[in-house]
């Protein structure tokens, strides 16, 4: 406990730069990955192909090279600067969108074809087909897997801190630096992520699952 | 049965053709709908009649041949298309109510999405559909709520409500419990007798009888043969048609 309590303004901030990746990268990687699923579901072959090839891409390659390549490579293009908690989050959206965009595909799927026909035969387009009928029945089968993704995103965070970025994987670098005892610090962090997963997401999930099972 | 003045063809298939792979599912068809027109489709599982109903609003597309509505060819794709499906309504087997929303939202949607109308006037006139079909007390309820005849029912509604000018019906009551089928038949007969132009599906020979003037027997993605619903039930001019008819009859 008072590896905690001494260090707070380390966890805090740590904590912090945690919470900062992961409310923005989960947002962006949300209608990143939206967005993707419904070019994977379009009627327009190169929009397809092209939703395949960044998701076929970008999912398999390891998250670190990704990160890497925007701390290490990007600055070297001679493109506008980016902090490295920007380019963090970028990175990360990239990466996470990808696994959203395969859970919602797979929650479109659970939708019966005759939920679109029956939009497209009323003069709906695509889009609004989409947006209005397939995505807001998709939603309620994609709560799951979701989560499973965004509480993979949390625990990624943490490989931004090998960039540059201090967040909460990097509190156990900083403790040790400041030297305090390397194994209570590292478990208070793994505790704290298990509280955040436990405390948070997983209500949220659950909440969501019953909010949208009741409205069917 | 015949017309006096023969009126504007609606709808017209000419030389049309389309293979799933290998199967040659629609082979050559013709066929004209003129406006107020009902026309029944009927034949053996597998014919193609399905697919020739959802050639019509190009919920399936065609090999070769032509397809027009008032003359027009259909679009191939986008707000055009959209646009073009928004005049031909088209209740299916499996009813497609949008199982999300209420039965009043899921007829002011297309109103309110496709043709602007504003909510209060798509709703008063949805309320009006639905009472017309017999389900005005379920507005506020979803779906999975309503016996398969009444969600059928409102499927008939949400079309009408864009005003189209001919309707599809694919098999509408091969889904319900026998005892729910007339009373959507009674709402498409009604229909039929306010000069709905119409293109249905059905095996239902009551429905034929009442209400067509027209029967056009598919067997193997070929018209077998066209004729009025009386020659045809009584009096069949083809050896498949006489096959078929005997089948549905002695079941
Ligand atoms: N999407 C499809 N892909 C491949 N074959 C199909 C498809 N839809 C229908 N078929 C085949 O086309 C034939 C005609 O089908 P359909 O038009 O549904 O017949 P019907 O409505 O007269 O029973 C059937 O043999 C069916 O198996
Ligand atoms: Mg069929």
């Amino acid at each position: 406990m008072n590896v905690l309590i001494d260090n707070r303004e380390v966890f805090l901030s740590g904590f912090k730069n945690t919470g900062i990746l992961f409310v923005f990268s989960a947002f962006f990687a949300l209608i990143l990955g939206t967005i993707v699923a419904g070019m994977r579901v379009s009627p327009a072959p190169a929009m397809r192909a092209a939703g395949t090839i960044y998701v076929n891409a970008v999912r398999n390659t390891p998250l670190t090279l990704i990160l890497a390549f925007f701390a290490l490579g990007y600055p070297r293009l001679g493109l506008p600067h980016l902090d490295y908690m920007f380019a963090a989050i970028v990175g990360l959206s990239l990466y996470t969108a990808t696994y959203v965009s395969e859970a919602i595909r797979s929650g479109i799927n659970t939708v019966s074809v005759g939920q679109s026909e029956a939009a497209r035969a009323i003069g709906l387009t695509f889009m609004q087909t989409l947006s209005l009928i397939v995505l807001p029945q998709a939603f309620r089968s994609v709560v799951p897997p979701l989560f499973s993704v965004f509480i993979a995103l949390l625990k990624n965070t943490t490989v931004a801190a090998g960039f540059g970025v201090v967040e909460a994987g990097g509190i156990r670098a900083t403790l040790s630096d400041l030297g305090e005892p390397l194994l209570p610090g590292l478990l208070w962090v793994a505790l704290i992520f298990v509280v955040l997963v436990l405390g948070i997401l997983t209500p949220l999930q659950r909440y969501l699952e019953k909010k949208w099972r009741v409205a069917r | 049965m015949t017309n006096p003045v023969p009126s504007p063809v609606l709808v017209e298939m000419k030389a049309v053709n389309k293979h799933y792979g290998a199967l040659h599912v629609l082979q050559d068809i013709n066929l004209q709908v003129a406006k107020g027109e009902v026309v029944v489709v009927i034949g053996p599982s597998g014919s193609g009649k399905s697919t020739l109903c959802r050639t019509i609003n190009r919920l399936e597309t065609i090999d070769d041949g032509s397809i027009t509505i008032e003359g027009k060819e259909l679009p191939k794709e986008g707000k055009e298309l959209a646009n073009l499906r928004a005049d031909v309504g088209m209740v299916f087997q499996s009813f497609n109510l949008f199982a999300h929303k209420t039965i009043l939202e899921n007829v002011t949607l297309g109103p309110i999405k496709v043709k602007g109308v504003s909510k209060s006037d798509a709703e008063k006139q949805a309320l009006a559909l639905l009472e017309r079909v017999g389900v005005g007390h379920q507005a506020a309820k979803l779906p999975a709520q309503l016996s398969g005849g009444q969600q059928q029912r409102v499927a008939i509604a949400r079309a009408l409500a864009m005003k189209p000018k001919v309707m599809l019906f694919d098999e509408p009551t091969s889904a319900l419990d026998p005892e729910m089928i007339n009373e959507v038949l009674d709402v498409m007969v009604e229909l039929a007798k306010e000069g709905m132009t119409m293109v249905v599906v059905t095996h239902e020979m009551g429905f034929a009888r009442k209400a067509a003037d027209r029967v056009v027997f598919m067997a193997d993605g070929q018209i077998v043969e066209e004729s009025t619903p009386n020659e045809f039930f009584t009096n069949p001019q083809s050896v498949r048609a006489k096959d078929f008819l005997s089948k549905i009859l002695t079941n």
